[in-house]
């Protein structure tokens, strides 16, 4: 096993955190699923197809659009990088198409999926029903309630979609139920994970095919403005858009990296979602060491957030270490200013963005300093209306 | 014990050795299910209904490898309020009777840090610790620790482990190998003996120390083919845990399970 170690070329560890903290049922597949994407993500004819696909199919590249009248609101020159415009309705068909397609080329007939939101299983649904695929999704019973169209839309893209009835019957649950499916069914199918949580090679996998939002959104505000963004914002749950927007960024020191946790009720209170703005002990979740939400014996405690896709007690790896290492700041916003920041987008610049986008609004429309911030909106909101009409 | 100190790996070598059976019985009980009252009752009617070691599970919010019976069991007892410290008291107070192997997931061995979680066991005369989330390449600290003290750290393996990894993981285990008999999580199933005997002989190729079979087994027919197939141990959880939901009498409704595995491995 020490060669195999030594050629490796997915990170396992982002500094301390990652690692694969997970039963040996799964070992074997987790090499297995290193070995494909090292191979699959060099290899032009797997290239060529999944650019093709997000050109064609996804409608690669989103725009990067200068919000005028936010703008003229903050002060200051704000940019967002439209992954509300992907079809699906956000950033993460980028991930689940090419999960997908690598699983095809795994000869692994079978999908299984988590959701929150619902915006991960319906990308997934969609891309098995493009590439005829076999799906499951599993979704926590609170979030098939709140979440209904998405569900049936799932259901209409040829999925099954698997209510989760442990725990808090949300994200946290329906990831570990994906989870033991896939302890269950390792031999022919493919779990695709929808953030760069995960055990390793997971989150270095959904960091490559994400990264695309901050590659392209880069050369866009090169080339309209001729400079760097001063802050790139991005909403954090368990942080694929906000990886995926970072990663062009990163050896660019001068550029702010800040990643918006959701702070639910407030962080003073036992109701949030922000692990990496609270701080605390390290901990174990979905078999990988990251900032996580747990008492003192480390049971993992449940989050909470208005938005579906941001109510998880854990976050991405790189995050933890991105934090500790100084190169991006964390911080939160409450459910009352994501809604306030939700409204203020529609109204203003007549877009209206998915819950955890406006958390990342939310942070940059508080900001009275700055002069150009690129937002990633990486989400559209409809799914949004029945929450945020209920409130 | 005695004033002789015997070292927990030491304590179940002699366990399996002298098991009298064609395989030692080893029955898994969730910790704080449903009392920690009552799984004091359930360790001692095992022991007394034939048990050759126990395998004592620590509740956990997030039980990645156990099947439904074990999950809804460990959450009950969360939700009644169930500490790992009212755990450890149950390990003691069994310990002076049986060998018993502690099985808790890796978070709340990591959260005290290793060390000292390790210390902790090791004070309540627990004789192993498994830690079903803690694959071999990340194992190393925890390994050390339970090393210090004399406590085996039981590594697991699965169908799907391939034969070099088998001889890593073999080779560093420590009491006995817990060998996965099924690709899935824990819980009862209808039929899975033809693979037995493929599975056992590979992991006895690969280790010095006893080999036992573990997940899915709940029948006296399932744990004598086990026996056959050449396991040194048989390890039943989820339809013990069952017996312990469903009857008022819990201790005794295990102990009648417990009695009929053990008549099952009888030489």
């Amino acid at each position: 096993m020490s060669t195999s170690r030594a050629n490796r070329v997915l990170e396992h560890r982002f500094g301390r955190y990652g690692g694969q903290y997970v039963p040996e049922t799964l070992m074997p597949a987790l090499a297995e699923l290193e070995l494909a994407w090292t191979q699959a993500r060099d290899d032009p004819s797997y290239r060529s197809e999944l650019d093709l696909l997000l050109r064609d199919f996804v409608g690669r590249p989103t725009p990067l659009y200068r919000a005028r009248r936010l703008s003229e609101r903050a002060g200051r020159t704000i940019y967002l990088k439209r992954e509300d415009l992907n079809h699906t309705g956000s950033h993460k068909l980028n991930n689940a198409l090419g999960q997908a397609l690598l699983a095809k080329r795994m000869g692994k007939g079978k999908i299984i999926a988590e959701t929150g939101a619902g915006q991960h299983g319906v990308a997934t649904a969609t891309a098995c029903a493009l590439l005829d695929l076999d799906c499951v999704i599993y979704m926590g019973s609170v979030d098939t309630r709140r979440q209904a169209p998405n569900v049936q839309r799932m259901e209409l893209l040829g999925a099954r979609v698997q209510p989760v009835e442990a725990g808090a019957r949300t994200l946290k649950e329906a990831t570990s139920a994906a989870i033991r499916d896939w302890v269950t069914n390792v031999a022919d199918t493919h779990y695709v994970i929808g953030s760069v949580v995960g055990p390793a090679p997971y989150p270095a996998l959904v960091r490559d095919l994400q990264r695309v939002i901050g590659d392209e959104a880069r050369a866009q505000l090169l080339e309209r403005e001729g400079r760097l963004p001063e802050r790139v914002v991005a909403c954090v749950g368990g942080g694929s858009n906000a990886v995926g927007i970072f990663t062009a960024f990163l050896a660019d020191t001068e550029v702010q990296l800040i990643g918006v946790e959701a702070a639910g009720d407030g962080i003073d209170t036992n109701r949030h979602g922000a692990p990496l703005t609270v701080g605390g002990r390290a901990g174990v979740l979905h078999g990988a060491l990251s900032a996580v939400m747990q008492d003192e014996e480390g049971q993992i405690v449940e989050a909470h957030s208005i938005s579906a896709g941001l109510d998880y007690p854990g976050t991405g790896p790189q995050h933890a270490h991105l934090r500790d290492s100084g190169r991006a700041r964390y911080e939160a916003v409450t459910d009352a200013q994501a809604l306030a920041a939700f409204k203020a987008l529609s109204r203003l610049e007549g877009i209206i963005p998915a819950l955890e986008s406006a958390h990342a609004l939310a942070w940059t429309l508080a900001r009275n300093d700055g002069d150009l911030d690129l937002v990633c909106l990486s989400g559209r909101g409809d799914k949004d209306l029945a929450e945020v009409l209920a409130q | 014990m005695s004033t002789v100190q015997v070292s927990g790996i030491e304590r179940i070598a002699a366990a399996f050795a002298a098991s009298g059976k064609q395989a030692a019985l080893m029955p898994y009980l969730m910790g704080g299910f449903p009392t920690l009252a009552d799984s004091v009752g359930i360790g001692r009617a095992c022991v007394a209904a034939g048990a050759d070691l126990l395998e004592l599970g620590v509740p956990y919010s997030d039980p990645l490898a156990d099947g439904p019976v074990i999950h809804e069991a460990a959450t009950n007892a969360l939700a009644a309020g169930v500490s790992l410290a009212g755990v450890l008291e149950v390990a003691r107070e069994l310990s002076a009777s049986v060998p018993v192997v502690l099985m808790c997931y890796s978070n709340m061995v990591l959260a005290p840090g290793a060390g000292l979680f390790v210390e902790r066991l090791a004070q309540t005369g627990a004789a192993g610790l498994i830690v079903p989330d803690l694959p071999y390449e990340e194992a190393s600290e925890v390994l050390a620790a339970c090393d210090a003290h004399g406590l085996a750290l039981v590594p697991l393996v699965a169908p799907t482990t391939p034969p070099e990894r088998l001889v890593a993981i073999g080779a560093r285990a420590r009491g006995f190998l817990y060998t996965v008999s099924v690709v899935g999580t824990t819980g009862e199933r209808a039929a899975l003996a033809e693979r037995f005997a493929e599975i056992v002989a590979q992991a006895k190729g690969c280790t010095q120390v006893p080999v036992a079979l573990g997940f899915g087994i709940s029948t006296p027919e399932q744990a004598a083919a086990a026996a056959r197939a050449g396991a040194d141990g048989v390890i039943v959880g989820s339809r013990l845990v069952r017996a312990a939901a469903e009857n008022d009498d819990s201790a005794a409704a295990v102990g009648e399970v417990v009695g009929e595995l053990a008549r099952a491995l009888a030489t």
